[in-house]
């Protein structure tokens, strides 16, 4: 069965999305995308030097730059940040983080939605940082977002998927793709995203942190397309322990 | 709404105290398991009753650590731009009584001082000056920071205690972060501490922090200069100050800074030194506490301890250090406000770095309020 993954008008072939941030040494950087099979990558613009030195000399050519602008607390501060990315030779594809509780580092969902639309209109693929809010969600697809990338736990908590039911709402009701970021700490847990039907997973502090980031970024890679396997060929019907194989009183037994 | 000096007075001394010396080991054991500490918590961190269980916090803190900042250290220098001070705080090397030369940098000093810590890799600066409003002036400052800003990703002011408009006038010029070392959060000591200049004013500067956070800076610092009162009470009210700013100010980054007080010009005898078991304590503490915030650890501490300090939680080092008035570019004046013991530059710091399995990070700050085309 054909599968095709379209963001932004590009045909990508990995579901997996990787970060540039927390790695012990960024020279680790191109092992990981190859481990990874990742095709898109995250960098904070705040992290990115003049003249591309530092972190993004690191990143392959290959590799699509999701420049990010943490550190905006407002849809203009997003905004500036997402035009010196373009200026920076960073291109064209954005992923917005406008937080203003640095505590919990949770997204501001109405400045988001602000943000996706004025840099639609610049002409920038949008893809929005938020809560699985439906609300949020929609008025970020409705400005044009490429694609919605909802937080499956609080960033860099490594929970996996607290937010499932949520994730599981935009899945189903919108017409973009929707890319599990933040707070996936395990492959099993980036799995069962994929499992549900979500169309990628943006992992960094799960692969950065662990002891071994290359070995890890295989291990993500694998369990992406295992997700992404099992959703396409559909789960067949699971009985939970000690469930009757049978009911003992059927309920249309009367029906002769 | 009530300012951090009316909070802190909910929590008097023999409270703190009280809470610290009945503090039980199940205490200990409890606070370790907890996701969130509230203050009573970290209170019970800091007291002896954790103590044994030191190796325990700093397992806690190095997974907390690594999780929120990663293998990842950010690099800032400082530079003293003028060492002129009205003040007479007894336990300080820049002391209006010491008879040492001083030195004011003119602009194009500063600029000259700046390009080279500019050459040396670094893009986070931290300016400091002596306490004197009147040939250090708000304007001065200012004037530092824009001179500098170009060279730059981050500007950040360690300087006496302005007003709220006059942090508004540095955020204009470039600043993104200010540092404020509270010294001692006990009143009286500090008062004793201070016998004459400006800096007296206990509350202007226990509020500073606050009325920069209300001027729109982003990012605050502050610390208690250990060894001046009894070890826990000022580490706590250090970790209560940095909370309760978090708390009300959700949009800035507040980090803690946690100097120890060392030698200096003239004499000074620390009154309640805090020895290396109690100094992790207080870093491992902290961490647990407050996961997301930054640590910073200045040149004071040894190579040894700094080295060892970054698992545990520090994520901000200093690198290259002088603590003098010029020296890079113009001539130095003969001694800084405190002896550094960690002498590395910022190719041993960032070498050092990598030996323990950590990035030196020389960049993490754009400021998003700048127009690009």
């Amino acid at each position: 069965m054909e599968d095709k993954f379209i963001l932004g008008g590009v045909e990508l072939k990995s579901r997996l999305f990787i970060g540039t941030g927390k790695y012990s040494a960024d020279n680790l950087i191109p092992a990981v995308c190859e481990a990874s099979g990742a095709e898109v990558i995250t960098v904070a613009m705040r992290r990115v030097e003049k003249g591309q030195q530092g972190i993004v000399a690191h990143i392959p050519r290959s590799m699509r730059l999701l420049p990010n602008t943490s550190g905006a607390r407002t849809a203009d501060e997003a905004v500036r940040l997402a035009r010196l990315a373009r200026a920076a030779g960073c291109g064209d594809w954005i992923k917005i983080e406008v937080i203003s509780d640095v505590r919990h580092l949770l997204p501001d969902g109405y400045e988001t939605a602000k943000a996706t639309e004025a840099l639609v209109k610049e002409g920038f693929t949008v893809l929005p940082y938020i809560n699985p809010d439906l609300y949020v969600a929609r008025a970020c697809v409705d400005a044009g977002a490429a694609a919605v990338m909802p937080l499956g736990a609080p960033i860099g908590t490594n929970r996996g998927l607290r937010t499932k039911e949520m994730i599981g709402i935009l899945i189903d009701e919108l017409d973009v793709p929707v890319v599990v970021d933040a707070g996936i700490g395990r492959p099993s847990q980036a799995c069962e995203a994929m499992e549900m039907g979500a169309a990628a997973c943006l992992v960094n502090t799960a692969i950065a942190s662990s002891a071994d980031p290359v070995r890890m970024a295989a291990a993500f890679r694998a369990a992406v397309e295992a997700g992404r396997n099992a959703w396409l060929a559909g789960a067949g019907a699971v009985k939970a322990p000690g469930e009757a194989a049978e009911a003992s009183s059927p309920l249309t037994g009367f029906l002769r | 709404m009530e300012n951090f000096e009316q909070f802190l007075a909910k929590w008097p001394r023999e409270r703190r105290a009280r809470i610290a010396e009945n503090a039980t080991e199940e205490q200990v054991l409890v606070a370790l398991r907890k996701d969130t500490l509230q203050p009573e918590d970290f209170l019970v961190l800091l007291s002896p009753a954790a103590a044994p269980h030191l190796e325990d916090l700093a397992q806690r803190a190095h997974e907390l650590t690594l999780r929120y900042f990663g293998r990842a250290v950010n690099l800032f220098t400082p530079l003293y731009i003028s060492d002129v001070c009205t003040n007479q705080c007894r336990y300080c090397g820049f002391n209006a009584k010491n008879t040492q030369p001083r030195r004011h940098l003119n602009m194009d000093e500063i600029e000259a001082e700046a390009r080279v810590i500019a050459d040396m890799g670094l893009q986070h600066i931290l300016l400091l000056t002596g306490d004197a409003r009147k040939l250090s002036s708000p304007e001065y400052i200012a004037d530092a920071a824009r001179r500098i800003k170009p060279l730059f990703a981050s500007v950040g002011v360690e300087v006496y205690s302005l007003t709220e408009d006059e942090y508004r006038l540095l955020i204009a010029a470039g600043v993104d972060s200010m540092t404020m070392f509270q010294e001692t959060y006990n009143p009286e000591l500090y008062d004793w501490l201070h016998p004459a200049g400006p800096k007296k004013d206990y509350s202007f500067r226990l509020n500073a922090p606050e009325r920069a956070a209300r001027a729109g800076m982003r990012s605050l610092g502050v610390g208690a200069l250990l060894g001046l009162d009894e070890f826990i009470q000022d580490a706590f009210c250090t970790g209560l100050h940095a909370w309760w700013l978090m708390r009300h100010y959700p949009g800035v980054d507040v980090g803690i800074s946690i100097p120890r007080i060392c030698s200096h010009e003239g004499s000074f005898d620390i009154p309640h030194a805090v020895g290396d078991r109690q100094f992790v304590q207080y870093v491992t503490a902290m961490r647990c506490f407050l996961p997301r915030s930054g640590i910073t650890c200045s040149s004071r501490e040894s190579a040894f301890m700094r080295d060892h300090l970054i698992p545990l939680g520090v994520t901000r080092v200093s690198a290259g250090v002088s603590t003098a008035v010029g020296g890079r570019a113009t001539e130095a004046d003969n001694s800084g406000q405190f002896d550094i013991t960690d002498h590395r530059s910022v190719e041993e710091m960032t070498a050092a770095l990598a030996g323990i399995g950590y990035q030196a990070v020389v960049k993490d700050w754009e400021d998003p309020t700048t127009t690009h085309a």
